[in-house]
């Protein structure tokens, strides 16, 4: 039905895509993995974090690859915050607690963006955009593939972080269990709110990769965000290397269903697997199984 | 017989609002109020009484206004009827859903998740399906006669959908006062308690997501009717599954009148945002994620509860030490 | 003569993952009198439990209760068969009245709001909480918790109730109170299979004892007999130990 050169070129489209969704995966199992709460704030961080760097092109005329240094940071100071003096509190530990307060987050930041920049889409226009270079079986669109690139450059810091540092084995102890963290004297409402600005970070850095290639308005989080579940759950809530490979896998998912069912229906596909995950093997890939 | 007492005089109060005012502005809101009220007691059900909360309720309202609305306009079926059926298609689905979420166990952010999911496939289908009028949607012909469940005066829409609310109101209490709401009530405190007691959780919930959806169908088949127009950002939007869950959590879950003083609230709170801030849109969603914030923080079990508290330490004596 | 077992527990294995926690474990106890299952911890016996009570399938072996084969069934289906249980770990709901909480066992047997009422309101004078019903339940003390517990096990009428450690956290004027209770029941009819650390409790109440190690039977017999077994003692003090005590051999 489709020459081979097509579905490749699908199948590579996908695995680029992917990667940029496995970043915005990777804060939401961190935070999962560490908190156990899922993150329904996330896809509007992601949004905002967008907003960012549109911004500041348009107004420092910095490039998205260089204002990710800015934001990043930026961005672990907020998610350290909102866990800190917001989400924590606020939910005074109940799980559905949790649940309606990032939620209750997201409508508030989703619907100020709104209100402060109206429904309108828009893009940066960075030289770059529209490279692409030649992989001899089909073309590459660079800012894809440093957004590949990146994702393997964060995984790994964050493998580095979570190993050698001391505040990653306390975020690896609290994970573990929590009661016998806070025993050995582990501060846990800050080893959380830690854990929580790292994914907010990863928000940031996504944010800027996806720039150059995509638009951003005040729901452009909202696509990507139920796409992040699903690779959540597919790799297995809390497992990065579950995240990684889930996002991957997703990509090509979402390309092939684009390229066989057009690109309204390209979506569905993903949602059906996300619904079949959580029916049939919920822990996911790389969780235990029930 | 108080319980029922403090319904029939609520609804009598606001039957006479159409006897005292004739503002159309008035009415107007209090008509998309008492419809917000009406799919917030659809989630207050599952998710106030049941403890399950869902983020998809979407799914049902939607699919109530589609039915009514494509029965009608593409197969000519009496509007009466199309409601009906628009009810039914909304009860269906919720049994589908409850069906394949609840055998399999899914519960807390796991089964949120999964009705966020559902609410997504069904809009996307909406937005290109043919038959839903896709990316236009689908408008229902003016014709204003009671025949086609449309009236030139808007406090008919206000009466109806007001006797909706108290059906509602009702089956919530009764539900408060039966076996079955008994049972929906243990397996939200405590899922193995209730098992080990002989109830069965994946039928009670199963129910109770059948009834909350026919209850947010109701919803969305008013919606059609009253607006006469509807598309898949409309049916299946998250921001029906916001206020589902909005109005319960403010007004106070798992009681009968929560949802309705939570939709008052909010409908409120939001009309106040438009009023300060000019007509740019998304103001009163973030007074309402501010509201929704503050409310989990400092009233967890919602305004009425506050009230109810309040009430009690003032006026009720001190409870006795028994031994325990 | 030997009584009809209400529920036999035949060759039951539990694997979990690469542990096999329970090993083969036959028993049955008989209608009308109260079997212990004692053991030092980590022995199983809440395993066993779960196993009985529909919690948890077993690996292998079948459950018998009143003669039929009940393995694997869920457990509201083995509470309206009869079997009632209580948790370790106390779970009441938490946010409801002492009275809504043993409403809801009582509407098992009762359809209707009056009926179950009735019920719940003279069980909860059968253990000694009429006074505080109209309570929430996450008020009461330890003890009234535990009575709760019971409460509204004892609510869905059962032919067989599994107490497990419902004495655990109690002092002993609360023990002295509680045991008669329990006595009580079973004079009324209610067959009972207890879990217990407490020994005193196990030596007045039970009739007849199995003491589960490592997941594995290892004596029954009368309080007097299983206390006096160098095995049951090895098991909860070590090996050697009883030789040290000058124990007589079972």
């Amino acid at each position: 039905m489709f020459s081979p050169a097509i579905l490749i070129a699908a199948i590579v489209n996908g695995l680029l895509t992917g990667a940029l969704y496995a970043l915005v995966a990777l804060g939401l199992t961190l935070i999962y993995g560490v908190l156990h709460i899922i993150n329904f704030a996330h896809g509007a961080l992601l949004t905002l974090a967008m907003f960012g760097a549109f911004f500041a092109y348009r107004t420092l005329g910095l490039d998205p690859y260089l204002a990710v240094l800015a934001l990043a940071p930026a961005f672990f100071v907020l998610g350290y915050a909102l866990q800190r003096f917001v989400i924590g509190p606020a939910a005074h530990g109940d799980d559905r607690n949790i649940l309606l307060v990032t939620l209750g987050l997201a409508v508030i930041i989703e619907n100020a963006l709104l209100f402060a920049f109206r429904a309108d889409t828009r893009t940066i226009d960075v030289p770059y955009a529209f490279d692409s270079f030649n992989l001899g079986f089909t073309f590459v669109a660079l800012p894809r593939a440093v957004g590949f690139f990146a994702l393997f450059v964060a995984a790994s810091a964050l493998w580095l972080l979570m190993s050698f540092t001391d505040i990653g084995r306390a975020i690896r102890a609290v994970a573990k269990e929590k009661l016998g963290a806070e025993l050995a004297g582990i501060d846990v409402a800050h080893v959380y709110a830690v854990t929580f600005g790292l994914g907010t970070a990863f928000v940031a850095i996504a944010a800027c990769l996806l720039m150059p290639s995509y638009y951003v308005n005040p729901s452009a989080g909202n696509a990507f965000i139920l796409i992040a579940f699903t690779i959540v759950v597919l790799g297995g809530m809390g497992s990065v290397p579950g995240a990684l490979i889930g996002g991957l896998i997703i990509g090509v998912v979402e390309s092939l269903s684009s390229l066989f069912l057009g690109e309204s229906l390209g979506q569905i596909g993903i949602f059906l697997i996300f619904i079949g995950v959580l029916l049939v093997r919920p822990n996911g890939l790389f969780g235990a199984w029930e | 017989m108080k319980d029922f007492g403090s319904i029939v005089a609520v609804v009598l109060l606001l039957a006479a609002v159409p006897l005292v005012t004739h503002s159309n502005v008035v009415l107007n809101f209090m008509v998309v109020a008492l419809m917000t009220a009406l799919f917030g007691q659809g989630w207050n059900i599952l998710g106030g009484y049941g403890g399950q909360y869902s983020f998809g309720h979407a799914a049902f309202f939607g699919t109530g206004a589609y039915v009514t609305a494509v029965l009608q306009v593409r197969y000519g079926i009496n509007a009466w009827f199309a409601f009906g059926f628009g009810i039914a298609g909304g009860a269906l689905v919720g049994a589908v859903i409850g069906a394949l979420t609840f055998r399999s166990g899914l519960r807390g952010s796991h089964f949120a998740l999964v009705t966020l999911a559902f609410a997504e496939v069904l809009r996307i289908v909406a937005s290109v399906a043919p038959m839903t009028g896709a990316g236009v949607g689908t408008l229902i012909k003016l014709d204003l006669r009671p025949i086609a469940f449309q009236f030139q005066s808007r406090a008919v829409f206000y009466w109806i959908v007001l006797l909706l609310v108290a059906v509602a109101l009702l089956t919530t209490r009764l539900i408060e006062r039966s076996r079955f709401g008994a049972w929906l009530v243990a397996v939200r405190e405590n899922e193995d308690a209730a098992k080990a007691l002989g109830v069965d959780v994946a039928a009670v919930k199963l129910g109770a997501m059948v009834i909350s959806a026919t209850i947010t169908a109701a919803a969305g088949c008013f919606y059609v009717q009253y607006f006469l127009f509807v598309d898949s950002a409309i049916a299946y939007g998250t921001w029906i599954s916001i206020e589902a869950l909005l109005t319960p959590i403010i007004g106070g879950v798992g009681t009968v009148f929560g949802p309705l003083v939570g939709a008052l609230v909010t409908k409120g709170l939001g009309e106040t945002a438009q009023a300060l801030a000019g007509d740019a849109p998304g103001l009163d969603l973030v007074a309402y994620g501010v509201v929704l914030v503050l409310v989990i923080a400092f009233l967890p079990r919602g305004l009425s509860r506050a009230g109810e508290r309040l009430l009690r330490s003032r006026v009720l004596p001190r409870g006795e030490a028994g031994h325990g | 003569m030997a009584d009809v077992p209400l529920v036999a527990v035949d060759n039951v294995s539990r694997r979990f993952g690469g542990l096999l926690a329970i090993k083969g474990v036959s028993f049955a106890a008989p209608a009308g009198r109260i079997t212990a299952l004692i053991g030092p911890n980590g022995a199983g016996k809440t395993t066993l439990f779960a196993i009985i009570a529909g919690f948890l399938k077993p690996s292998a072996g079948r459950v018998r209760y009143c003669g039929e084969d009940v393995t694997g069934e869920p457990p509201h289906r083995l509470a309206r068969r009869g079997i009632a249980r209580t948790f370790q770990i106390v779970q009441p709901f938490a946010g409801l009245s002492v009275r809504d909480n043993i409403l809801v066992g009582a509407f098992l047997r009762h359809r209707s709001r009056a009926a179950a009422h009735a019920a719940a309101e003279s069980v909860a004078h059968e253990v000694g909480l009429a006074g505080v019903v109209d309570r929430p339940a996450d008020t009461l003390t330890v003890a009234g918790r535990k009575r709760l517990e019971l409460a509204r096990a004892l609510a869905t009428e059962p032919k067989l109730l599994l107490l497990d450690e419902v004495l655990a956290g109690l002092n002993p004027s609360e023990i002295r109170d509680i045991v008669p209770m329990i006595r009580g029941l079973c004079d009324r009819g209610i067959s009972i299979l207890m879990i217990e650390h407490v020994m005193q409790a196990v030596m007045r109440l039970s009739e007849h004892v199995f003491v589960l190690a490592e997941g594995s039977i290892i004596a029954e017999g009368t309080p007097a007999q299983v206390a006096a077994d160098t095995k049951v003692i090895e098991a909860y003090l070590g090996h050697g130990a009883a030789s040290k005590l000058g124990a007589t051999h079972a």
